[in-house]
């Protein structure tokens, strides 16, 4: 299960953090395991994105506990941390390509930075990565000649170019037609797979993420409120699960943003 | 008293704020020289730098060195041969373009011809996440684009004011001996006498150099440091010409006062 702490590949145990005096994390327990698609789920602004960073190392927690592969990220310097990170793999939101270089070069930056490789074998692998996100035929198009949905797949091919062994998603899915989206899923499962890698990802589409992950867990106001598998999920009597995966206005999250009573705002006697 | 206060809260903030920044340029400074390594090892990365840089931006300095040396042909003589020393022309465009008006107005232009440029591009690697994307890739973005960018400026620039130099006084020339007749060898031969390698050249060069860095810096800075928005970027860049062209300014009279004293 999602919870099984031993044998965790990344771990967090009463996490919080805070942007100044606004706490965005308020104690949060995640595990992943190794081999797993993991979804974290929530509204826009509860802190999802924040864990991902934290995860990365791009953020240090306020108090709690961050393990990735057995390492306390808060004891990691620069060093251990860029050690870490090239075993790591991440894709942005709106993938982030290096818009001064072609699709290639993108992809071929994380080996020609890290690795001695000759440059023919470099460009081997390139076009396996390219190949596995079926963009071998575009390696010479420069990222703004690319659609939404095919520079988010170029950049999955440079983060998995390295054969990571966690990959970290950012809103896979936001602003994807109906058919990207489909491909986009079924790669971050293939891929995981085939590497034998974990993943995590961050996202609001629920259909598409109960098709493809293992286990969930919901975040909301900075804690995490519900979790389990696709299944469960689907048969939770959860209301702010069950508000969540069947889209409603109005549940335990509130359809109106905290304001006072109408006729008071409507009469000037407020400004609230 | 209300309003005082507030005004007075006001000015604090801007000073620490002021501060705060100085702080943060000063230990950026430290961290792009601690960095430097790789424009150095991989020097291909520098050398794109200075082609976008300096070879990009020589038909602006080649064309403003060239007015700015016709110009002071034509106020020079005619102010010269009210007393005579029609023939010293060379002299006074050459001083004029060595000791200060080449390194003045070829950073000027370099800083918002160049300087612009890169603020712009770091802003935007920002804004659309490639900072931090190459930063997951545990690729350090300070090594990788800033420190580059920060070396092809300190190298191009002084080159750069040389050229605008060279073209100024190729301008004074045109004007003083083609168009309005001054003696040729008068004009070269006094120039050649009165122009000291060391005085006038060589300090010229030094308040380049400082330019150079001074301007590369603001530029990089203010790419690194601005908010990832629209509107963060375009206030960066302004921020980039307006600091440039003062820190050039204010420099340049320090330095004068030290080199040129009589």
């Amino acid at each position: 299960m999602g919870a099984d702490v031993d044998n965790a590949f990344v771990s967090l145990e009463g996490v919080r953090f805070s942007y100044g005096d606004r706490e965005i994390l308020k104690g949060v327990d995640l595990s992943v395991r190794r081999g797993q698609v993991v979804a974290i789920m929530g509204g826009s602004g509860c802190g999802k994105t924040t864990l991902l960073r934290l995860i990365g190392g791009q953020l240090r927690a306020s108090s709690g506990r961050i393990e990735v592969a057995g390492h306390d990220l808060s004891r990691l310097g620069r060093k251990g941390l860029y050690a870490l990170r090239r075993r790591m793999g991440m894709l942005f939101q709106f993938g982030a390509l290096f818009t001064d270089m072609s699709v290639f070069d993108n992809v071929a930056f994380p080996l020609r930075e890290h690795t001695d490789l000759p440059a023919e074998t470099i460009r081997d692998l390139v076009l396996m990565k390219l190949n596995a996100v079926g963009l071998r035929g575009a390696e010479r198009l420069q990222p703004a000649e690319l659609s939404g949905g095919m520079a988010r797949r170029v950049a999955l091919a440079r983060a998995v170019a390295l054969d990571p062994m966690l990959i970290m998603y950012d809103e896979p899915f936001a602003g994807l037609d109906p058919i990207s989206l489909g491909v986009i899923g079924q790669l971050i499962r293939r891929l995981n797979d085939a590497l034998g890698a974990s993943s995590i990802m961050v996202t609001h589409d629920v259909h598409e993420s109960l098709e493809i992950v293992d286990y969930i867990y919901f975040v909301a106001d900075g804690r995490i409120v519900a979790q389990g598998t696709p299944d469960e999920i689907r048969a939770s009597k959860d209301p702010f699960v069950h508000q969540f995966v069947y889209a409603e206005a109005d549940g335990p999250v509130p359809f109106h943003y905290p304001a006072a009573p109408m006729g008071e705002h409507l009469l000037g006697r407020s400004t609230a | 008293m209300n309003g005082a206060t507030t005004l007075l809260r006001r000015i604090g903030a801007r000073v620490v704020e002021g501060v705060w920044r100085v702080g943060f340029a000063a230990r950026f400074f430290m961290l792009v020289l601690l960095y430097s390594g790789q424009s150095l090892t991989r020097i291909h990365l520098t050398i794109r730098e200075i082609y976008f840089s300096g070879v990009l931006s020589l038909l602006i300095i080649v064309v403003s060195g060239l007015f700015v040396g016709m110009v002071l042909g034509l106020q020079g003589y005619e102010t010269l041969q009210r007393y005579g020393a029609a023939e010293s022309l060379g002299v006074l465009v050459a001083l004029s373009l060595a000791r200060e008006l080449g390194p003045v107005v070829a950073g000027l232009l370099f800083a918002s011809r160049a300087g612009s440029a890169v603020t712009a591009e770091i802003g935007l690697m920002k804004t659309t996440e490639q900072l931090k994307a190459m930063d997951m890739m545990a690729v350090s973005p300070i090594a990788r684009v800033v420190a580059p960018r920060f070396w092809g400026g300190v190298i191009s620039m002084p080159l750069l004011v040389a050229i605008f130099s060279a073209m100024g006084v190729f301008g004074g020339w045109l004007i003083g001996v083609v168009f309005i007749g001054v003696d040729e060898g008068a004009f070269w031969s006094q120039m050649q006498a009165a122009v000291d390698f060391r005085y006038d050249i060589a300090n010229g060069m030094i308040k380049s150099v400082v330019f150079a860095v001074a301007v590369s810096l603001i530029a990089v800075f203010e790419g690194y440091d601005c908010t990832p928005t629209a509107e963060g970027v375009s206030r960066a860049i302004t921020r980039t010409v307006v600091s440039s062209a003062l820190a050039i300014l204010a420099l340049d009279f320090v330095l004068t006062s030290f080199m040129f004293r009589g």
